[in-house]
């Protein structure tokens, strides 16, 4: 059931862990260890801002293998407020009312279970930013 | 050193029950050895496109497999994958061989056999196109990924789904009439609109279907032609051959809209072979999803940015038009057995171009190009093919 | 006991969005409506460690602290998503407490979230840590039919101590707890639902453990009722809580903003804390607050709060109570069942 490989992610699944060029400044998600703008190597951890909007969506209706139980479910391009676009799930909110451009933030929710036995992974989901204040 | 297609088989593409994956490399090796009209005990090496056996099968290893079970042994024999444009980067590496000096005559197959597992199974195996640790654990199935791109795509362009929806329109009505296409039938843009969502706005007429199915090709350089005399006149010439990478996942393109690899990889086609986009006679690109289409014909310099589907409007893609497009029925109506198809794509061009495609015949076809994408154009291949 | 230098820093709270009403429990079962209006239920994606690291994460920002410098998390659950491996790593993980941190779950049924606070106050109080985190919370189940489904919740509270004064929310001022050997309600490893005493979890359970707290505490304090602002006491139902205030002489305002059960149900280890956050949302500095949990098995917490000028200008910086409460979205019972797996998936 992949524990390491799990385990391995878990800065980046809690805290958004990028990393940021020392030489150019670009910030990338999920980390890179050579910068994709410039090429250097030269890089330091960062933890994301938790907040971003909505770039495109889609709900998954065909889920694949260990999803089934969660379909459907809606899908997410979140262009990070420190720059990045992250490939994540959105949680707490209506498929009919999410929009491009929608403002989201960061949660932390069960991703998949190793079936009843095996380990729970959890990581980030985004969700409407509005659910902050409920105003 | 040029290289030719001496000879092109394909197995119908289909959800083929009763045949293995090594019964179908098999059929479609036969039938490119036959086309040949060669003796097989010269083919030098094999070369196997294929993304899924290890995933869904449990089978690796397939160079020395297939070479067994086609009678090849003890040829070189080696397994390519590059998701699904295994075939057409299979293809390329049997090239790339021809035109090292290195060998004469090689057979390549591109196969795939997707339909022993149930669908969840084969959705995570496809999957497998994009990044396993940051999409596929997430939930990410590569239909939604293409969903994401289709979404953003007629959001920035105003694109309707009806737009869309042309490419399938022409796929199907290709594929009427070709023998070893999945779905031999016309459909019409309501048909396409309005049928179920896989992934919304992506109906199941904007994708290719999940099936099983082979193709290969013999290549030979010029010396080997004559050797095994094989008549040249049914030879088609590799004019150009080149791959072009870009990330596995769009998230992390600064323009998930434009298709970079694609673009380099056809310029480079272009470039390599002599020829500009207007010199292209018909353009079997990847419609692995209808958005797909419309990215390709742009970023390989048919249309501008987010005016693919101009084309399809304007019916430049059909058999008649300037750029025929998916004249056998593209990935959507022929079939996407995913390592197989870029074998398929080419195969169609060598028809073509030999003018054997009776109803689906591009007039005076001279110059084919087929672009052949693994995942959503993270691997990007494209040959140029000219009639000899 | 009276306590010396403990201060409430940051408390937080998390509450799932979606709601079911009881009548639509009710008329499954053949009966016309359950003890209250509704109750918070979590999505499929949210367990006790999702809403506890949400609870935490809001707790946080009132702190205005970074989770670095969190030495200790304790984490109070009968719905802990493992028999063996702690929540509470997970949690300190996620808001980046870790490693230097002391970490633990707490078991005592309804409890366990009180039981944390006491033992975080123990901890900065006796100047073992500077910060210090207690997390009740729970996803409850409750067996399909029984009066426990109507009221078993989802939902939690987390709190940060620290022995500083400076920007505290509250003061706290004393703890006393009363345990016995009661055994009112319980699951055994392996088992999906709880079993209960029916009318043995109220007298001999419910109301005697909660009001011997409060009576002993406010013994100990020299205080009565009319000495407290707000008093939270933990909410089964409606009807308990209500109940024993009338018994130990505190009014309806008192009990005003600490009960909860009849919006968003009894979220067990998470019930008197999210009560304590609601009235630390309304709260005005000087006030006296009383919380008095209940946990079967059997035993009650109380604790004594004053409430300290910092709690105006931390309120806002994270979501309060009624904000959750109002973020609500309704599921019908099919529903219900399927976000609580009591849907026979075959697998």
């Amino acid at each position: 059931m992949e524990i390491s490989r799990n385990w391995r992610l878990r800065y980046q699944r809690y805290k958004l862990e990028g990393t940021k060029c020392m030489d150019c400044g670009n910030v990338s998600f999920p980390p890179r260890r050579v910068c994709p703008k410039c090429g250097s190597e030269n890089y330091a951890t960062k933890a994301l801002m938790p907040t971003g909007e909505v770039y495109s969506y889609t709900l998954v209706t065909s889920p694949p293998e260990y999803f089934e139980s969660q379909a459907p479910y809606p899908v997410a391009m979140v262009k990070l407020d420190d720059g990045p676009l992250v490939s994540t799930q959105l949680t707490d909110v209506n498929y009919d009312a999410i929009r491009i451009g929608m403002r989201v933030e960061m949660v932390t929710r069960k991703l998949r279970a190793y079936g009843k036995n095996g380990l729970i992974i959890y990581g980030y989901k985004f969700r409407p930013e509005e659910a902050k204040d409920g105003n | 050193m040029s290289v030719y297609i001496a000879g092109i088989g394909q197995t119908a593409v289909s959800e083929h029950w009763d045949l293995s994956l090594r019964d179908l490399a098999l059929d479609a090796i036969v039938r490119a050895v036959k086309d040949a009209e060669m003796d097989k005990k010269r083919i030098e090496a094999l070369y196997v496109g294929n993304m899924l056996a290890g995933e869904l099968a449990q089978q690796e290893h397939l160079g020395a497999l297939i070479a067994d079970h086609a009678g090849l042994l003890p040829i070189e024999a080696t397994h390519i994958e590059s998701a699904c444009a295994s075939g057409a980067e299979a293809l390329r590496m049997a090239y790339l061989h021809i035109r090292s000096g290195e060998i004469g005559c090689a057979m390549v197959v591109g196969v795939e056999q997707m339909t022993d597992v149930l669908t969840p199974r084969a959705t995570v195996g496809l999957a497998g196109a994009t990044d396993a640790d940051y999409e596929v654990t997430h939930g990410f199935s590569f239909v939604a990924i293409n969903a994401l791109l289709a979404r953003r795509y007629m959001h920035e362009y105003g694109v309707r789904h009806e737009d869309l929806a042309l490419f399938p329109v022409n796929s199907h009505a290709n594929a009427v009439h070709n023998p070893y296409a999945m779905y031999r039938n016309e459909i019409d843009v309501d048909r396409v609109v309005k049928a179920p969502k896989v992934c919304d706005p992506i109906s199941t007429f904007d994708s290719g279907p999940i099936c099983d199915g082979s193709a290969a090709c013999v290549l030979v350089n010029e010396e080997s032609m004559k050797e095994l005399g094989i008549n040249r006149e049914h030879c088609v010439e590799i004019a150009s051959s080149s791959c072009a990478t870009d990330t596995l996942t769009l998230s992390a393109r600064d323009a998930p809209l434009v298709l970079k690899a694609a673009r380099i990889s056809a310029d480079n086609a272009y470039k390599r072979a002599g020829v500009e986009p207007g010199d292209i006679d018909l353009f079997e690109l990847h419609d692995a999803f209808s958005v797909m289409s419309a990215m390709s014909l742009e970023a390989c310099g048919f249309a501008e940015k987010g005016r693919g589907c101009e084309l399809a409007k304007e019916g430049q893609i059909r058999i008649d038009g300037s750029i025929p497009i998916c004249t056998m029925g593209g990935l959507k109506a022929r079939g996407h057995p995913v390592g197989a198809t870029g074998v398929y794509q080419v195969v169609e061009c060598v028809e073509q171009l030999r003018g054997e495609v009776g109803r689906n015949q591009v007039k005076d076809a001279e110059i084919a190009m087929a672009q052949n994408f693994g995942g959503s154009g993270a691997t990007v291949v494209t040959h140029i093919l000219r009639r000899v | 006991m009276k306590v010396r230098n403990a201060f409430v820093k940051g408390y937080g709270v998390a509450i799932p969005r979606y709601r079911i009403k009881d009548e639509a429990i009710a008329k499954n079962w053949g009966s016309s409506r359950g003890p209250i209006e509704e109750k918070a239920v979590a999505g499929l994606d949210e367990d006790s460690t999702t809403i506890a690291i949400e609870a935490s994460r809001n707790a946080l920002r009132r702190a205005g602290i970074d989770g670095e410098k969190i030495e200790v998390v304790f984490f109070g659950s009968e719905s802990k998503v493992y028999a063996v491996k702690p929540t509470a790593t997970i949690i300190a993980e996620a808001i980046g407490a870790t490693p230097q941190v002391s970490a633990a779950d707490f078991e005592f049924a309804c409890k366990a979230g009180t039981e944390a606070m006491k033992c975080c106050t123990a901890y900065v109080s006796s100047e073992l840590a500077d910060y210090a985190l207690a997390v009740g919370a729970d996803t409850a189940q409750g067996r399909p039919g029984d009066e426990l489904e109507y009221t078993a919740a989802s939902g939690g509270a987390a709190y940060i101590f620290s022995r500083e004064p400076e920007n505290a929310i509250a003061s706290v001022d004393e703890m006393y707890s009363f345990t016995t050997d009661t055994p009112d309600f319980w699951r055994r490893p392996e088992q999906k639902y709880p079993m209960h005493g029916f009318r043995f979890t109220g007298e001999p359970a419910y109301f005697k453990h909660v009001t011997m707290a409060a009576i002993e505490i406010m013994n100990s304090m020299g205080a009565s009722p009319k000495d407290f602002n707000h008093v939270v006491f933990h909410q089964p139902n409606v009807k308990f809580p209500q109940n024993v205030a009338e018994d130990l002489g505190f009014t309806k305002e008192q009990i005003g903003y600490g009960l909860l059960s009849g919006r968003i149900g009894n979220t067990y280890s998470g019930a008197t804390p999210v009560g304590l956050a609601n009235i630390l949302d309304h709260a005005k500095p000087g006030e006296k607050i009383l919380a008095v949990s209940f946990g079967s098995g059997a035993g009650s917490d109380a604790i004594a709060f004053t409430v300290m000028d910092g709690v105006e200008k931390k309120r806002d910086l994270a979501p309060s109570v009624e904000s959750y409460i109002a973020r609500k979205v309704y599921i019908d019972y099919a529903t219900y069942l399927r976000f609580r797996g009591k849907i026979d998936m075959g697998d």
